[in-house]
């Protein structure tokens, strides 16, 4: 291993440290304004994103416990980027907090776990960093102290995210036991259809469908996000979802290949409960964060789907919808944190007749909720068409048509909430907000990533020439 | 040492996970749902470490595992209580029944 190996392949790794440890010593230092420690997080994680587009190179560090190409480091990019945009739509909930240098720590260091994760070349590596990512977002969910919720949702969290961490283990521990290594590619010339190494296969699934909230392993995710702080909420919704689902992708396609046609009905049993459940749901919710989470369920079933494709278009429909979703998501999340920061209000009805008073907040709320839907001119809509054109690959046309249909149901609850904001008369609508400075700058750049990303094909392009083949 | 086999470790252990799975599903004390947890966790540290001693003695990647198991276990136990005594603050008590604010 040469040294300007490690500092070239390593390098987004040790720039989210390096800033961890500049909080470190600002917090230790004397006391700065709430504004001026704000800016100067914002600045650094802009550098962050920027710093990861140069020199991405392949390779892999630590007997190949660590690697890296550029699909990783896109992947990389893309979480950079949505934690990038959570820290400037926060800027309103963070101004006035007395802990905001604790709030980046516990959120770069489940970064830092992410990016390990998703370059593990070992499942070793892979259990330290989900690990890594899991237990400083438990932390985070408790951050509004004082709050009841917040605490049962920091409790839900940590209890449901040990014990499918558990369950994970268990699966690592026999597929170590009949294979002998932990090194993902010796075990994928191991992995046959032993019935311990099924069984050990099946305990893994159940450890990664907690993390992304497939539909048997649900319940933690709606009761978290109504009580954890909404910063909070986007990152566990966008972020730590993405993160997982890049992992997933990557160790179905490579590990366990040879034990597809196991895991191809699998995925389309998960993904249907998924869609259809997270669907249900979503019709009956009155709070926001509540409605967004089941949205978002419903989305991670439509995600399954395209994996479930196989392909080299499964891989690339995963990461481009993943990008749009992080704009899509983050675009819905910022208006909703905007009006809760200062209204307090986060009930669907509260938004009745929200466009008089608020018409830019209430066009970026639309725009986004389109995108989520799936209506053409945005990017969801492509989004959504590529995963399900690879899921279709394989020839199953029957769950690919259920599939379509349960867009038309996720209509009927997204359009809702539109109708909501343009149509319902309504008392006392949200008053008219200031927008700060920084919060605008995110939703814009969300909004201009929603058709940005729908409109310009060769995004889609360049994912696909990154993308493995199966 | 050797004369126990392998399947009778192996017993133990999945013994002891299930005992785990069944006391976090039916406690409802919090610290007693985290024990629940820990004897998870340590049936599979026993797994590993049995693994590596009967089929794989040769290299210790097993060993390396269970390490970092507990350590990691050790620090999701620190987060945990700390969630719950500022749950208790909140509540008043660490019943899991009584945490019922969010629902469906």
């Amino acid at each position: 291993m040469i040294l300007t190996d490690f500092f070239i392949l390593l390098r987004q790794e040790l720039l989210i440290t390096a800033i961890i440890f500049g909080l470190l010593i600002v917090k230790l230092g004397k006391d700065r304004s709430n504004e001026s420690i704000l800016m100067l997080i914002n600045l650094l994680l802009l550098l962050n994103l920027a710093a990861g587009f140069f020199c991405s190179t392949e390779g892999a560090l630590f007997s190949d416990m660590f690697r890296t190409n550029k699909l990783i480091v896109l992947e990389k990019n893309i979480l950079n980027l949505a934690i990038w945009i959570i820290s400037l739509q926060s800027y309103s909930w963070l101004k006035t907090h007395k802990h905001v240098i604790e709030f980046y720590i516990l959120l770069l260091s489940a970064l830092l776990g992410m990016f390990f994760m998703i370059s593990s070349g070992n499942l070793l590596m892979f259990y330290l960093g989900l690990e890594m990512s899991t237990i400083p977002l438990a932390a985070a969910a408790n951050f509004d102290l004082s709050k009841r919720q917040s605490s049962e949702a920091a409790m839900k969290l940590i209890i449901s995210s040990a014990f499918s961490s558990g369950l994970l283990l268990l699966g690592i521990s026999l597929v170590y036991g009949t294979t002998g290594t932990l090194t993902l590619s010796e075990l994928s010339s191991q992995m046959g259809h032993n019935p311990l190494q099924v069984f050990a296969f099946i305990l893994l699934i159940s450890g990664f469908a907690f993390k992304i909230s497939a539909v048997p392993f649900h319940l933690w995710t709606a009761d978290v996000y109504e009580g954890a702080p909404i910063a909070v909420t986007a990152f566990l919704s966008v972020v730590s979802k993405a993160a997982v689902l890049f992992v997933f992708v990557s160790i179905l396609y490579t590990t366990f290949k040879s034990l597809a046609e196991l895991w191809y009905n699998l995925l389309f049993l998960l993904a249907l409960l998924t869609i259809i459940i997270g669907n249900l749901f979503a019709l009956r919710q009155d709070n926001f964060k509540r409605f967004l989470a089941f949205s978002s369920i419903a989305q991670v079933g439509f995600i399954l789907i395209g994996i479930s494709g196989s392909s080299q278009a499964g891989t690339a429909s995963v990461v481009y919808f993943i990008l749009i979703y992080v704009f899509s998501n983050l675009a819905a999340f910022g208006v909703v944190s905007l009006v809760s920061a200062v209204t307090g209000k986060e009930k669907i009805s509260d938004y009745k007749s929200f466009y008089t008073t608020n018409p830019m907040l209430a066009w970026v709320l639309t725009i986004a909720l389109f995108s989520l839907a799936g209506v053409p001119p945005t990017a969801g809509f492509f989004g959504k068409f590529f995963l399900l054109m690879a899921g279709s690959a394989n020839g199953s046309y029957w769950p690919i048509t259920i599939a379509a249909l349960n867009m038309v149901i996720s209509f009927y609850y997204y359009l809702r909430v539109v109708k909501a904001i343009f149509m319902d008369a309504n008392d006392k609508p949200v008053q008219k907000l200031v927008v700060p400075a920084l919060p605008k700058l995110a939703l814009y750049i969300c909004v201009a990533g929603i058709i940005v990303t729908g409109l310009w094909s060769s995004v889609y392009d360049y994912i696909y020439s990154l993308s493995p083949g199966f | 040492m050797s004369d126990v086999p392998l399947s009778h470790i192996l017993f133990v252990s999945t013994a002891l996970f299930f005992i785990g799975m069944y006391g976090l599903f039916t406690r409802r004390n919090m610290i007693t749902m985290l024990m629940a947890i820990e004897l998870m966790l340590n049936s599979v540290n026993i797994n590993f470490v049995a693994f590596n001693k009967y089929l794989f003695p040769d290299k210790l990647d097993g060993i390396f595992f269970t390490i970092f198991i507990i350590t990691i276990a050790a620090a999701e136990a620190a987060i945990a209580i700390a969630i719950i005594i500022n749950l208790y603050r909140s509540h008043q008590s660490i019943d899991v029944e009584d945490a019922t604010e969010l629902k469906f």
